[in-house]
């Protein structure tokens, strides 16, 4: 078992002709994920890196019968093409374009309320590194080679710090049951809260590692859902205490406003929640076998 | 992108806000003959700085008459003003705005801004304008009025109605559904991030004029807004951070002294935190992102050693789509075309890390590597305290 992808997921590459979006096509190919077509507006009929290109998702999603799919549309196109995933009925969308504007992301989320709950496309992203199911298949642009298969969930706002950890715990032998990346915009598709609800229901999963960064409140909201609802434990870090305040630090999504925002006010929530906290970035190798011992 | 106050109030008279009569003006005489076209007995002059807190810091004169005029304009022009969200180098002072001064009975505060939780724009009044809203916020949370917008069909007067009625604007319900439609409508047309008038002053008169305004803009957006982008005042930007920003990186300078080359916000934050817990301070953040050339990590040599309390340089990169034997080989032109006279400590990682390691050793560069993030913390805060790297 994994979470949102597995072997068997068939996916559809959105922007598939792109430069960047050939690139990782090829790489999770290789990687063994079922790419069943991708989406190029008025390119369809053609056949690139060897899967089929159709004009609209509704039509790929028809011919492919995909559940899921990944977007390397650029940033002034990447919300329409998030919402034609929606429309064509898509379980599972992952966007790594990074810089969409914030108004567009606002419509997109209200976009997304026309379907019910339960039937609502996941967005995972934008502006992350994607989806891992280490031994099985990605959707994203991961070094899959850092990556073991085994009992922990990650769930990251950074993809080179979801990197970093991963191959902290490869390095002491622990794998991982898959890797999500959230992004690091000011809105994201998905939250920790929301990949913690699906880790603590996954058999593989037995602990959960969620990085987090300045800026926003949903590192605490997750920590207080796994405190209340949680049995599996939560291993946490938050990335910039040493960010000064007011300053966007690189991701869009980074920067402390508010009360609550900064990485020390979120350490100290996540710890009185019963989150294991990791205090240094070279950590995650060090604390995780022992949540994992308990 | 942050603009000054003048261009606010131009964008949000445009939108049907009154504002105070007043002009620009970049030079002494043209403040007075500004304040002689506007009429009157009092003028307030205002230095354009993209900073709020002006007023603490001296920027915002009453003048009595045109001699008073000519000499704050003459003090302000080419002043580099502090406040508490400048840093210690302050912005200087290039423009002035010229306004006729307003007694305001009362003074309100009404912001915009984006609520991330909600995932919505949020408006934000309260009666005791004049106020930071964080002053506001800490002293008496309950005076703050909070109304989330539904995007589908922008701010109704409704909502308006009843932000107006909270604020005890009764008799001024029609205006003030007008100025805050009107930022609505500003806000979300033009990709804004945040809008602010602070205050809106109630005048004897009964009228509701923006005293002060302040708005930023979506970077993300700006695409599709040249009219926005050409109000870029680059003056008002950090030299380090300027450069940056026209190279195409993501750069964020801080008061340490040792220089980060590092790629994803999120490590580049961590990397900062574990510098420090080391006992280093770093110097600034720099993201160089996915896909580094050669070039690029050149170009963030240039920058980062740019900065003369640079003591050491640590290069931590976890390759992805990067590849560490691109990085390398911009890390190895680095050494040898800028020749720095401060330790570099790299860290390489992910995709092509062998071939990565094998370019820094074969080149005899005089590198100090490290494999691990902790390793390269250490050494760096190690060498840019004097010492050797242990």
């Amino acid at each position: 078992m994994s979470v949102i992808l597995d072997a068997a997921t068939p996916v559809l590459v959105q922007g598939i002709t792109g430069r960047i979006a050939t690139f990782h096509t090829a790489e999770m190919l290789e990687y063994g994920t079922r790419v069943v077509g991708g989406v190029t507006p008025g390119r369809g009929g053609d056949t690139h890196c060897g899967v089929p290109v159709f004009d609209t998702m509704k039509q790929a999603v028809a011919a492919t019968e995909a559940t899921a799919s990944i977007v390397f549309v650029p940033p002034p196109f990447a919300a329409d093409a998030i919402m034609e995933a929606a429309d064509a009925g898509i379980e599972y969308c992952v966007c790594i374009t990074e810089g969409i504007p914030v108004q567009d992301m606002i419509k997109v989320k209200r976009y997304q309320r026309r379907y019910q709950h339960a039937g609502r496309m996941c967005l995972i992203g934008p502006n992350c590194a994607g989806v891992i199911s280490p031994g099985q298949a990605m959707m994203g642009i991961m070094p899959p080679h850092i990556y073991e298969r085994g009992p922990v969930g990650i769930v990251s706002r950074s993809g080179t710090l979801g990197y970093e950890a991963a191959s902290q715990l490869k390095a002491v032998g622990i794998g991982v049951s898959t890797s999500v990346g959230i992004g690091g915009d000011p809105i994201n598709g998905s939250s920790f809260l929301d990949h913690l609800k699906r880790f603590e229901a996954d058999g593989e999963t037995e602990a959960i590692v969620m990085i987090g960064e300045i800026g926003g409140l949903q590192e605490a909201q997750a920590a207080q859902y796994a405190r209340d609802h949680m049995h599996k434990p939560v291993v946490g870090y938050v990335a910039g205490l040493t960010a000064p305040k007011g300053r966007t630090m690189g991701h869009a999504g980074a920067i402390v406003s508010t009360v609550g925002e900064s990485a020390a006010e979120k350490v100290q929530l996540m710890r009185e929640c019963g989150v294991t906290i990791v205090k240094l970035p070279s950590d995650f190798g060090a604390t995780v076998p022992k949540v994992l011992r308990r | 992108m942050e603009i000054h106050e003048y261009q606010a109030k131009a964008i949000l008279a445009d939108y049907g806000v009154a504002i105070p009569e007043g002009g620009l003006a970049y030079s002494p005489e043209q403040a007075t003959y500004r304040a002689s076209e506007i009429g009157g007995e009092q003028w307030v002059i205002k230095a354009q700085i993209h900073s709020g807190a002006r007023g603490q810091a001296g920027g915002i004169r009453l003048c009595r008459d045109e001699r008073e005029v000519w000499e704050a304009a003459d003090d302000l022009l080419g002043k580099r003003l502090v406040t508490h969200q400048t840093g210690e180098r302050g912005r200087g002072v290039y423009r002035l705005y010229v306004e006729a001064a307003v007694s305001a009975e009362r003074e309100i505060y009404l912001g915009f801004v984006l609520d991330r939780s909600a995932e919505r724009v949020m408006v934000v009044a309260s009666t005791a304008g004049g106020t930071a809203i964080e002053e506001i916020a800490a002293a008496d949370p309950d005076a703050i009025v909070r109304v989330n917008v539904e995007p589908a069909v922008g701010l109704q007067a409704f909502e308006a109605r009843e932000i107006a009625f909270a604020l005890g604007l009764a008799g001024l319900v029609p205006q003030a559904v007008q100025v805050m439609t009107a930022c609505y409508r500003a806000f979300s047309d033009l990709d804004a991030t945040m809008l602010e008038i602070n205050p809106l002053a109630v005048t004897a008169d009964g009228r509701l004029l923006a005293l002060d305004a302040k708005m930023t803009f979506d970077d993300n957006a700006l695409f599709r807004h040249q009219d926005v982008s050409e109000l870029r005042d680059k003056s008002q930007e950090d030299p380090r951070e300027r450069t940056a920003t026209d190279r195409g990186l993501s750069y964020v300078g801080l008061d340490g002294n040792i220089g980060c080359i590092i790629n994803g916000a999120g490590l580049a934050m961590a990397t900062m935190d574990m510098i420090k817990h080391a006992g280093g301070e770093p110097a600034n953040f720099l993201d160089i992102g996915g896909g580094a050339s050669p070039e690029r990590v050149l170009k963030a040599f240039r920058l980062v050693l740019s900065d003369e309390n640079v003591k050491a340089v640590l290069v931590n990169i976890f390759a992805g789509i990067n590849r560490c034997d691109w990085v390398a080989e911009g890390v190895v032109q680095a050494l040898v075309q800028l020749d720095p006279s401060v330790p570099v400590v790299v860290r390489l990682s992910g995709t092509n890390v062998a071939e990565g390691r094998r370019i820094l050793a074969d080149a005899e560069v005089p590198v100090i590597t490290a494999d691990s993030l902790a390793e390269a913390g250490t050494k760096a805060a190690a060498v840019a305290a004097g010492g050797a790297a242990r």
